[in-house]
């Protein structure tokens, strides 16, 4: 794919070849800013008429945090390879186990992300080079 | 009310301004990284801006990304993102009976800016203190994570151009999920969520379609509910 539409339409060149195509792209913006608006605005624009969130839909929503942000970042982490030694010496576990430390004591994204890297790097250009 | 602080923005305003300046030092990173994670994944400039205008809400902006750059199904990418945003109907439930009294565009204009933070910071505000005028003080704060998210996502997208891929600057993604999964596992059955949607979705990691994600998160509930049931 060599041109793909940009701003107002206008074809222009895009840098990475194998890019996504644009307009599909734009169609998954819209529909999750369409569907994250209105989750914003639900209770906000409702109350008045509603006085409290039903039980059946508070419970559920309490854990979607945990399980989605878990999910998004465990396979980021690890992947399964045949071995136990092969699927433990990965430097990305390495420095997510590292990285969780962090961020359980300090609760800090700036430190969290810092030691992350760096432990990333030593282990990728030091320690497996 | 009076402006005691001599500026011509309301000290209502400005308090929001200023209670979240410490944020972001968490929010900037996140925006860069939502920068360069865009441009790695063949994202235009224009199409980066526009994910974080039009959706503002990082962790779903990742994930959209990322999927967008592994070809996944338009539904997977949409139906992803949407389940990431769900926690926003709980924010919106919690602060609507503070905005019920503006009017319906104000609170439509409002609702736009709604984030993790301008929740957290808000809420926490309005208990501590009654006479704060309740949509100066959150728009102080929402109005400001905005700016810093589409200024932060800007300077990721220059940044990341310029960066060796064998650096892996895109594992700071999931490290910045890391540093909000954290404090999201506060007790039992949260933890349990967190742990059970993590581990299924290592294991579902092969599935087509990218569903390991959908998998993992939906499982994670499951035994979050179950596992509040058996501790009562």
């Amino acid at each position: 794919m060599t041109g793909v539409a940009g701003l107002a339409g206008i074809p222009v060149l895009s840098a990475s070849p194998d890019l996504v195509s644009s307009p599909h792209v734009w169609v998954a913006i819209v529909v999750i800013g369409i569907a994250t608006y209105s989750f914003r605005l639900s209770f906000i624009h409702l109350f008045g008429r509603i006085d409290r969130v039903p039980e059946r839909i508070r419970r559920p929503l309490k854990y979607v945090p945990p399980a989605v942000l878990a999910a998004l970042v465990f396979p980021d982490l690890v992947t399964i390879r045949p071995g136990v030694v092969a699927t433990l010496a990965d430097e990305r576990l390495i420095a997510g186990v590292v990285a969780g430390a962090v961020a359980w004591r300090t609760e800090n994204v700036f430190a969290t992300i810092t030691v992350g890297m760096v432990v990333l790097w030593l282990f990728r250009f030091v320690v497996f080079a | 009310m009076t402006r005691m602080n001599g500026s011509v923005l309301h000290e209502d305003l400005v308090a929001g301004m200023r209670d979240v300046i410490p944020l972001m030092l968490g929010i900037v990173p996140f925006a860069l990284v939502a920068g360069i994670a865009a441009v790695d994944a063949g994202l235009t400039l224009a199409e980066a801006v526009g994910l974080s205008v039009i959706v503002f809400a990082g962790a779903s902006q990742l994930a959209a990304i990322d999927l967008l750059g592994s070809n996944a199904p338009l539904a997977v990418v949409i139906g992803t993102a949407a389940v990431i945003n769900l926690r926003m109907v709980m924010y919106s439930a919690s602060i609507a009976p503070h905005f019920a009294d503006y009017a319906r565009r104000t609170r439509a204009a409002l609702a736009y800016l709604l984030t993790d933070q301008a929740y957290a910071l808000s809420v926490a505000e309005y208990e501590r203190n009654d006479d704060r005028s309740r949509w100066r003080y959150y728009l102080g704060a929402a109005a400001s994570l905005w700016v810093v998210w589409q200024i932060g996502t800007v300077v990721g997208v220059v940044v990341g151009a310029g960066v060796p891929d064998a650096w892996g600057l895109t594992f700071a993604v999931p490290l910045v999920f890391l540093a909000l999964l954290v404090p999201a596992m506060k007790d039992r059955p949260t933890t349990a969520a967190g742990l059970a949607g993590g581990a299924v979705a290592v294991v579902a990691a092969g599935l087509p379609l990218n569903l390991g994600l959908l998998v993992g998160a939906v499982s994670g509930i499951a035994v979050g509910l179950l596992t509040e049931a058996r501790t009562r």
